[in-house]
């Protein structure tokens, strides 16, 4: 028995024979719809009767052949007779749906938009911490100290190796370049001064900020999302317990802590590869670059680099917990969501970082 | 399906699954002929998605072979394992609808892997498919996650028509669909098989559709096959489970 779909014309009559199946159709189906194309076939007669199997793709494929109208004649079974009759009850073309590409001004107008969403969003989320916090004061027992301890853990011991790492790396390559240049103008001791102020004023708390935005930002924005997807949120919501106690705010709680001691952790490893470097370049003692580091950087600086640290800490959780809540179920709202995530928080703390350089521009500063 | 010999749509032999330290199958035995509709019975976790898993070949054997269509999934190289993966309509539990994509593109995702068929061509199969499981053209706009669960159910039924297969896997197919869908369901399927010899095996724990649809039992215990066979015959069969069955089943026959 031959499988493949075969077309004869038989004395003025159009002959099939064969399985009229998707599966046997596709090997040969450019060269069988040239032929179903080529001549006047419609007009003829049709004989399906030596068709072994005929499916609703098959039968899609006959009726458009026939210009959807019955041929003059067609030799049929039943069951062949109602797969066409299926296909020939669908509506043969809907109104093409259109799908009009927004204008520029229109786009702009859906991003201005978005903006002020997101805004509402973040606003709210804030307002509903402060209720939360509010509520935690009066009843002390429901504080989620469990998922406070959990989220330390994970945002905090969890990245203290690769902080540490980028942290020593950078220490070392800044004192390496600046040890260069200084040698030039006989300034070897202005090092300490250099990596003081530059490292934990500056680079500490927004390389880790940076570094934790991408690690603990992402992942809190993806375990919010996949909440939402598979349900979870609303399971707990059911079972009584605030979605914003339990899951948002020790994700808050616990990033505000936990980014200071980062931002000291890795300033402190990047000045120790600093000091190594000047060591090694400019032959400079580590008990002097210690007692200069007094000198040279006041402890306003530190104070200054610890409160970013808190504050980029508290708006990487807050922009990740936001967009997490505003992940659809569906897996391209969560990978949309997370990147968003991801590059507002780094975007919002260039900007919080900024506005400390102003407001700060006359604490500080080491006078010569 | 070459006149002649026909080789078995599925054929199980000698079947071992290990997940983890953990026994499912154990030496299991398991021949499906063409044109059955076969009733996949057994407890929770007694493994039946775990079977039908090792027939789409998502699970690895640890003992024993799996073949599909008379020839061994695992042993193919990726082109044939892709065309004979074709042959066969998966319908997943959950749905396992695509939730990225509204119910249209679902349906005409594999018809458009084929890269063979033009669209208005997809257009009206999707159509179709989605008039056999009884929702209307409107539907195809929405998403995955705006269907309620008998809703999910039909689309992922539909996309598992999609290519007309020759093979069908059901994994609780009536399991959230009312009375009167199940009913067109098991219709639907009983009409496909007429039509295009159909095989089908299916995990359910639905009686109705199981008594009404079912031309073999499989009962799976104690991590193998312990009964196959016609409806009726299982049915009166001595196995436990088989019996715990039975009187639900006998209800619904009389």
């Amino acid at each position: 028995m031959n499988l493949s779909p075969r077309l004869q014309v038989e004395s003025g009559k159009v002959v099939l024979t064969g399985q009229w199946t998707l599966s046997e159709l596709l090997p040969g189906l450019k060269e069988l719809e040239a032929r179903l194309a080529g001549d006047d076939l419609a007009t003829l007669p049709w004989d399906l009767s030596s068709v072994s199997r005929l499916d609703s793709a098959a039968a899609v494929l006959l009726w458009r052949t026939w210009n959807e109208r019955w041929p003059v004649e067609l030799v049929a079974s039943e069951m062949q007779r109602r797969a066409l009759e299926r296909v020939a009850a669908m509506p043969s073309a809907e109104a093409s749906s259109t799908l009009s590409t927004p204008g520029l001004v229109e786009r702009v107008g859906y991003l201005v938009l978005a903006l002020f969403d997101n805004m509402q969003g973040l606003v709210v989320l804030y307002g509903q911490m402060l209720l939360d916090l509010v509520h935690l004061v009066r009843h002390p027992s429901e504080m989620p100290w469990r998922e406070l301890a959990a989220n330390i853990y994970k945002a905090g011991a969890m990245a203290l190796p690769v902080t540490a790492l980028v942290g020593f790396l950078i220490g070392v390559t800044i004192s390496y370049l600046s040890a260069l240049q200084l040698r030039n103008f006989g300034a070897d001791l202005f090092i300490v001064n250099i990596l003081g102020v530059s490292i934990i004023r500056e680079l500490g708390p927004v390389l880790v900020a940076v570094l934790v935005a991408g690690r603990s930002g992402s992942a809190m924005t993806a375990q919010i999302g996949v909440m939402r997807v598979t349900e979870e949120i609303d399971a707990l919501s059911a079972m009584g317990v605030s979605r914003s106690i339990r899951v948002v705010l020790p994700k808050l709680l616990a990033l505000t802590v936990v980014m200071p001691m980062l931002v000291l952790w890795a300033s402190a490893i990047a000045l120790l590869g600093g000091m190594f470097s000047a060591l090694l370049q400019l032959g400079i003692p580590f008990p002097y670059f210690v007692e200069n580091l007094q000198r040279a950087v006041p402890v306003a600086n530190l104070v200054i680099g610890l409160g970013k640290g808190l504050v980029f800490g508290f708006v990487i959780a807050w922009v990740a917990c936001h967009f997490g809540l505003r992940v659809k179920p569906n897996t391209e709202s969560l990978s949309a969501n997370t990147t968003r995530s991801v590059v507002t928080a780094i975007t919002l703390v260039i900007l919080v970082d900024a506005v400390f350089a102003i407001m700060t521009r006359n604490v500080g500063i080491p006078q010569l | 399906m070459t006149g002649t010999q026909t080789p078995a749509v599925v054929e199980m032999r000698g079947l071992s699954t290990v997940i983890g330290d953990h026994y499912v199958h154990r030496n299991l035995d398991l021949r499906v002929e063409s044109g059955q509709i076969v009733g996949l019975i057994g407890g929770s976790g007694s493994g039946k998605t775990t079977l039908l898993r090792q027939i789409l070949g998502l699970n690895r054997p640890a003992a024993g072979s799996v073949s599909l269509f008379g020839e061994n999934l695992a042993d193919e190289d990726p082109v044939s394992q892709r065309a004979m993966l074709r042959r066969l309509g998966m319908l997943f539990q959950g749905g396992a609808l695509f939730s990225a994509l509204p119910v249209f593109d679902n349906i005409a995702f594999p018809l458009r892997e084929l890269k063979c068929l033009d669209s208005d061509w997809i257009r009206r199969l999707v159509h179709l498919k989605l008039a056999m499981v009884e929702l209307e053209p409107g539907h195809g706009k929405l998403m995955p996650a705006e269907l309620s669960g008998g809703m999910v159910k039909r689309v992922a039924l539909a996309r598992a028509l999609a290519l007309e297969p020759e093979l069908l896997l059901l994994d609780e197919p009536t399991a959230g669909l009312d009375p009167d869908r199940s009913q067109s369901f098991a219709d639907l399927l009983r009409q496909l098989q007429g039509e295009l010899g159909l095989t089908v095996i299916m995990v359910t724990h639905d009686l109705d559709t199981l008594a009404r649809l079912a031309t073999h039992v499989a009962v799976l215990a104690e991590q193998r096959i312990v009964e196959f066979g016609q409806l009726a015959e299982v049915m009166a069969g001595e196995h436990p489970l088989a019996a715990a069955f039975r009187g639900g089943v006998q209800t619904q026959v009389l």
